[in-house]
């Protein structure tokens, strides 16, 4: 018997929401791209799902392309924030507030 | 030049749809081709070659764009050949006037910006190579996406231009602004794209696919669940206005413009903006066409907030990179009221705002950046005082921007704006315009305060480091040309609005 995709498709928001609200509240630059990342893996379990329901491959494909991108993404990103962080000895977003109005 | 040959000589194209299996024809997207292969030549000879003159790999980089260029008016004619295919590549890629037009005015960006860049590196002495690769592959991310016939290819071009943005942003290694800059702009960023990559997965399952047309043509059947429709539509919204900085998705937007090099300001505010907005088009009026009533009142409402809060906010500021910032922010609103228009005159408006915002915002920041003299100085508006006396032709060319901006004639934003709208009345969008055209007052405040602090305010010696405001030669052009552009789209519309007749046309 095939799991609903109703189920997956529950996990997929729930990961999201959690990635989404993790941006939102933590104030530690690798743990709001942690949350970011958590996301992305929210979308690539919603794009498996659906690529078994409908029975085409589009979707596994396409969550390939988003691990190869959230992997760039990682390397771009933290040479971004130790870049900063070797500047600041810190990597708390609120520090960064040289810039504001 | 072989390989350019090669591609003019693409075997004749035969009928092909999305799933089918024709000939791969690589002629629409040559001159993104010649620009990612630029740029890989300039990454391996600037690490090869330690002593590289600067001179060398600037000139290399606008050989590139004016090499995408050339092809891209080629191509304006090869897509209405009756032979040549509406989409290439799987229905990846779309072949119409629609991209090239944007290619055009993104490639004259990137040229004008490479110009400036050139200057930027030399006077505040931070020449590093990768800076002109990080320039073309951004460049290359922005022409594909206003290209991209199908969500997988809009989200990678997305991320191609986002992600050299963010190292673009952060290029100045001493200055601890740029690295915050570059930081906010990648976790927002990276943000938005989540969500933008969520959107494409509940279209994909509302649909079944991720081609653009073929999601219209499915959703206009009404196959399949409509909630994940609506679901996609909003996540879809939310992305695109992170990237075209609409309010409430804007806050990235001050920081990333005022803490990135003044050169690369000038670049992502004009390139970003025109290539998001390319996809957006696109994407709403292709694909999301069925849907149409539902995403409108969304767009509407993120309009009428974008204009009024980028216009009230601009006010306050007293970094004229900020108050640039916040500008391009309210005109991202006055686009958006092209986008509500959904007509085809809607459509060509915002196209006309788009080169005519193009031009005149990558001029302001090239001016700001000679006024800036080394790297980033006298930025406050006092720097600004009696400017006319100092550098006449500075002072008269930002003075053209500034009206522009303000949307005062004769410039192109006066026809952009007009433009935006009469579409939006059109389509009987009349409160919008309203709220428009009081925003637009509110914003002629703080564009003519520049001018008058420019021309009616003495200049006090000692205040800023005046030496060598922006003799070179190369920075004179690099805002001259867009100077001309605004008057010659502000006196004769006509000549751009003739291109967008053929232009307009999204074939699908």
């Amino acid at each position: 018997m095939r799991t609903p995709i109703s189920y997956f498709l529950v996990v997929s928001v729930l990961l999201f929401t959690v990635g989404t609200v993790g941006v939102l509240i933590r104030k530690n630059a690798l743990l709001i791209f942690m949350s970011v990342e958590l996301q992305l893996n929210a979308v690539n379990l919603a794009l498996v799902a659906f690529s078994r329901q409908l029975g085409n491959l589009t979707g596994q494909v396409l969550a390939f392309f988003s691990m190869v991108v959230a992997a760039a993404e990682v390397v771009v990103g933290l040479a971004i924030i130790v870049s900063l962080y070797r500047k600041r000895r810190s990597a708390d977003v609120d520090d960064a507030s040289l810039l504001r109005g | 030049m072989l390989a350019l040959s090669i591609l003019a000589q693409a075997p004749p194209a035969t009928p092909q749809t999305a799933t089918g299996h024709g000939p791969l024809i690589f002629t629409p997207v040559a001159p993104e081709l010649i620009l990612v292969g630029v740029a890989l030549i300039l990454l391996l000879y600037d690490a090869l070659e330690p002593q590289r003159p600067h001179l060398a790999l600037a000139l290399a980089t606008l050989a590139g764009i004016a090499g995408a260029a050339a092809y891209s008016v080629y191509l304006w004619f090869w897509v209405q050949r009756p032979d040549s295919p509406s989409s290439v590549l799987q229905g990846m890629v779309a072949a119409d006037r629609f991209t090239v037009f944007f290619r055009l005015v993104i490639l004259g960006a990137a040229f004008i910006a490479t110009l400036l860049g050139y200057l930027y590196l030399e006077r505040a002495g931070e020449v590093r190579g990768e800076y002109y690769p990080l320039l073309l592959f951004a460049t290359a991310g922005m022409t594909l996406i206003t290209a991209a016939n199908d969500l997988i290819m809009v989200f990678l071009a997305l991320e191609i231009l986002s992600l050299s943005l963010y190292l673009m942003t952060g290029f100045s290694l001493r200055r601890l602004a740029s690295a915050e800059a570059s930081m906010k702009y990648f976790l927002l960023g990276a943000f938005s794209s989540a969500f933008f990559l969520y959107g494409i997965a509940f279209a994909y399952g509302a649909t079944g696919t991720t081609n653009l047309p073929a999601i219209a043509h499915k959703l206009s059947g009404q196959v399949g669940p409509l909630a994940l429709a609506l679901g996609a539509t909003g996540l879809l919204t939310v992305g695109f206005a992170f990237k075209v900085a609409a309010v409430p998705f804007h806050m990235w937007t001050p920081d990333a413009y005022q803490g990135a090099p003044t050169s690369v300001t000038a670049f992502m505010s004009a390139g970003t903006k025109v290539a998001a907005f390319a996809a957006f088009l696109r994407v709403f009026d292709v694909a999301l066409s069925p849907l149409v009533w539902d995403w409108k009142p969304f767009v509407w409402a993120l309009a009428a907030i974008t204009m009024v809060v980028g216009g009230v906010l601009a006010i306050a500021q007293t970094n004229i990179k900020r108050m640039l910032a916040y500008s391009s922010i309210a005109h991202a609103g006055f686009i958006l009221v092209g986008v509500t228009a959904a007509s085809r005159q809607g459509i060509e408006a915002s196209m006309f705002y788009l080169a005519a915002y193009a031009a005149m915002i990558v001029g302001a920041f090239g001016v700001v950046m000679l006024v800036s003299v080394r790297g980033e100085r006298n930025l406050n508006f006092s720097s600004y005082a009696g400017l006319a006396r100092r550098d006449p032709f500075l002072a008269a060319v930002l003075a053209v921007f500034m009206l522009s901006l303000a949307g005062i004639p004769p410039t192109a934003g006066f026809i952009a704006k007009v433009s935006v709208f009469e579409a939006a009345v059109q389509a009987g969008h009349w409160p919008l315009v309203l709220i428009g055209v009081l925003t637009s007052v509110i914003a002629a405040f703080y564009y003519i305060r520049v001018i008058v602090l420019m021309y009616m305010q003495e200049y006090l010696p000692g205040q800023e480091e005046t030496e060598g405001l922006g003799r070179e030669p190369v920075g004179r052009i690099a805002v001259a040309i867009p100077a001309l552009l605004t008057l010659l789209f502000g006196v004769f519309p006509g000549v751009l609005f003739g291109l967008l007749k053929a232009a307009s046309v999204i074939r699908f």
